[in-house]
C-alpha cells in the first residue's frame, strides 16, 4: 500500500527534479519556461487571484458534469426501453461526439452569452458521449439468464430495471464518470478561453498575452490539482458504491 | 388429468434468417405430481426450448402445456413454478442470502415472503448454512448453483425447472450435487425437469428419461429405468445401471 503511493510520489519528484535541472543547465529564459520553483513561488504569490478564479470554473465543470451525466443517464434509460428511439437518435449522439467541441465553443459563447451558461453546457457536452455510450452498454450486457430468471419471477419494467439493470451498469457508469470528471475541467476552461474575464480560462489568457509564463504554469497546476481532486472523489463514491466484482454472476 | 404436468403436441417453429426452423415437433409427455423427469437428448433437440415452453418463456407455437390443470403463465405469476439455469445466473451484487430472497422482493414475491421456506433454510438444505453473507464471487461455482437452487426454491414451487444446472461443473461437484438434488426433491416433494445431455446423470436422477431426438426436436421414447428407489451413487457400478445406459445411448446414436 505505501510501496504503491511511494513509487508513484517519487517518479513525479524526480520529473519536477528533472525539469529545474533542465531550466538551470541550459539557462532557458524565465519567459519561455520556468523553473518549478519559480512556479511554486508564483502559486503562493498570486494564491488569492489563483483560488479566485478556481471557483468559477470549478462550479462550471461540477454543474456541466452533472448534467451532462444527468442527460446522459437519462437518455440511456430511455433508449434501452425504446429500441426504436435508440435507433433513431443513437445516430445522432454520434454526430454531436464528432463536433469538436473547441470549435464550436466560440459558437455558444455567441449564442447563450458570456456568462457561466455556456460554459456549463460545453462541460456538459463533453461528458454526454462517453457516459452516454457507457450507460448504454451498462444498462443492457445483462446476464441472459438473469433477464429470464426476472421473467420468470414476473417480475414488472421498473423491477427489472431498478433490480438488475441499474445495479449491473454501475461499474460502466462510474468507469466513464472517471473520465468526464477530467474532461468537464477541459470544457469549462475551453468556454473560458472565449472573451471570459474570470476562470482559469481567462487566467492562462491573461497570463500568456502579459508573458507572465510563472502565472499561466501556476494556473495550469491548480486545474490539474482540481481535475485530480474531482476523479479521486469520483473513485471514492465508486469504491463505496461498487462493491462487488463485476465478472462473476 | 389436473394432478399432471401435461405436454400435448408441443411445436415451436422458429423464423430464423434461413426460413423456418422447427425447434420441436409434437412433443407429448406427461409426468404426476412430485415425479422428477430427466430429459436427455444430443444439442438442437430443443430440450432447453421444451423447458422454456413449460416455464412460458417461449410461446409454443402449437400444442398446449398444462400444469396441475392451469397453465404455465397462470403458475408462473401465481409463482408456483421454479427455474435453474446453466449459469447459476446469480446478482453478483448481492450476497448469497439476498439472492435467494430476490423471488421474495419482485412481482407478486412480497406476498408470499410470509409462510413459505425461510431463506435461510434453504440455505441450510443446500449445505451452504455457513455462506449467508458471502458474495457470488468468493463462492465456487458448485456453491453459486446451490445458491441458486436455493433461490428457486424459495417461493415452494409446485414445479422445479432445471436446464442443464450442473453442465459446467466438474465431475466430483457434479456427482456430489446429483445426490443433494435428489435428497431435496424428496425433502420438498416438487416435480422436476431436469435437463441434461448426460446419460448417467439423466438415469442416475430421473425416476423417467424422456429421449429426444434432434432435427427436428421430437420425442424418441420415454424410459423408465428400473433401479432401486433409494439409490447411492454406487448404483451406476450395477450390471442394471450399465445396461440401461447403453439402452440409452444406443437410442441417442440411432437418432
Amino acid at each position: 500500500m505505501l510501496r504503491q503511493r511511494l513509487l508513484p510520489a517519487s517518479a513525479l519528484g524526480g520529473i519536477l527534479a528533472l525539469w529545474a535541472l533542465g531550466v538551470y543547465l541550459f539557462d532557458v529564459p524565465e519567459y519561455i519556461v520556468p523553473s518549478p520553483l519559480h512556479v511554486a513561488r508564483t502559486f503562493t504569490r498570486d494564491f488569492g487571484t489563483i483560488t479566485r478564479n478556481l471557483v468559477p470554473t470549478a462550479v462550471e465543470s461540477a454543474l456541466g458534469f452533472l448534467l451532462g451525466n444527468f442527460a446522459s443517464i437519462v437518455i440511456a434509460t430511455i433508449f434501452v426501453h425504446q429500441k426504436t428511439v435508440e435507433q433513431t437518435f443513437f445516430p445522432l449522439a454520434i454526430i454531436i461526439r464528432s463536433i469538436p467541441i473547441v470549435a464550436v465553443a466560440p459558437l455558444l459563447v455567441l449564442m447563450l452569452g458570456n456568462d457561466m451558461v455556456p460554459k456549463v453546457v460545453i462541460a456538459a457536452l463533453i461528458c454526454f458521449f462517453p457516459t452516454l455510450v457507457n450507460m448504454v452498454k451498462g444498462l443492457s450486457s445483462v446476464n441472459p439468464q438473469a433477464l429470464e430468471l426476472m421473467r420468470v419471477l414476473s417480475a414488472t419494467k421498473r423491477e427489472t430495471f431498478f433490480k438488475l439493470r441499474l445495479q449491473n451498469s454501475l461499474p460502466y457508469l462510474f468507469a466513464a464518470l472517471k473520465i468526464a470528471a477530467s474532461a468537464s475541467v477541459i470544457g469549462a476552461i475551453v468556454g473560458e478561453w472565449i472573451g471570459s474575464t474570470e476562470g482559469i480560462g481567462a487566467l492562462i489568457i491573461h497570463a500568456i498575452y502579459n508573458f507572465d509564463t510563472g502565472l499561466l504554469y501556476a494556473a495550469i497546476t491548480a486545474a490539474c490539482i482540481f481535475s485530480v481532486l474531482f476523479t479521486a472523489l469520483i473513485s471514492f463514491i465508486e469504491r463505496r458504491v461498487v462493491t462487488w466484482s463485476p465478472e462473476t454472476g | 388429468m389436473s394432478d399432471t404436468v401435461g405436454v400435448d403436441k408441443v411445436s415451436v417453429r422458429f423464423d430464423s434468417g434461413r426460413g423456418a426452423v422447427t425447434a420441436l415437433d409434437e412433443v407429448s409427455f406427461e409426468l404426476a405430481r412430485g415425479g422428477f423427469l430427466s430429459i436427455l437428448g444430443p444439442s438442437g433437440c430443443g430440450k432447453s426450448t421444451l423447458l422454456r415452453v413449460v416455464a412460458d418463456l417461449v410461446p409454443p407455437t402449437a400444442g398446449t402445456v398444462s400444469l396441475f390443470g392451469s397453465t404455465p403463465s397462470r403458475v408462473r405469476r401465481r409463482r408456483d413454478l421454479g427455474f435453474v439455469f446453466q449459469d447459476a445466473a446469480l446478482l453478483p451484487w448481492r450476497t448469497a442470502r439476498q439472492n435467494v430472497e430476490l423471488p421474495l422482493e419482485v412481482g407478486e414475491g412480497a406476498r408470499l415472503a410470509e409462510g413459505g421456506p425461510s431463506p435461510a433454510e434453504l440455505l441450510a438444505l443446500v449445505g451452504l448454512g455457513d455462506w449467508h453473507g458471502s458474495y457470488p464471487h468468493e463462492l465456487s461455482g458448485g456453491m453459486r448453483q446451490r445458491v441458486s437452487i436455493a433461490r428457486a426454491l424459495v417461493t415452494a414451487p409446485k414445479i422445479l425447472l432445471m436446464d442443464e444446472p450442473f453442465g459446467a461443473l466438474d465431475e466430483i461437484t457434479r456427482d456430489r450435487l446429483n445426490d443433494e438434488l435428489l435428497r431435496i426433491w424428496r425433502e420438498t416433494q416438487t416435480t422436476v425437469l431436469f435437463v441434461t445431455h448426460s446419460i448417467q446423470e439423466a438415469l442416475y436422477l430421473g425416476q423417467r428419461v424422456l429421449v429426444l431426438a434432434a432435427h427436428p426436436g421430437r420425442v424418441r421414447e420415454m424410459v423408465e429405468p428400473d433401479l432401486p428407489d433409494e439409490r447411492g451413487l454406487d448404483v451406476r457400478e450395477t450390471e442394471g445401471f450399465v445396461r440401461q445406459s447403453a439402452h440409452l445411448r444406443a437410442l441417442l446414436e440411432s437418432c
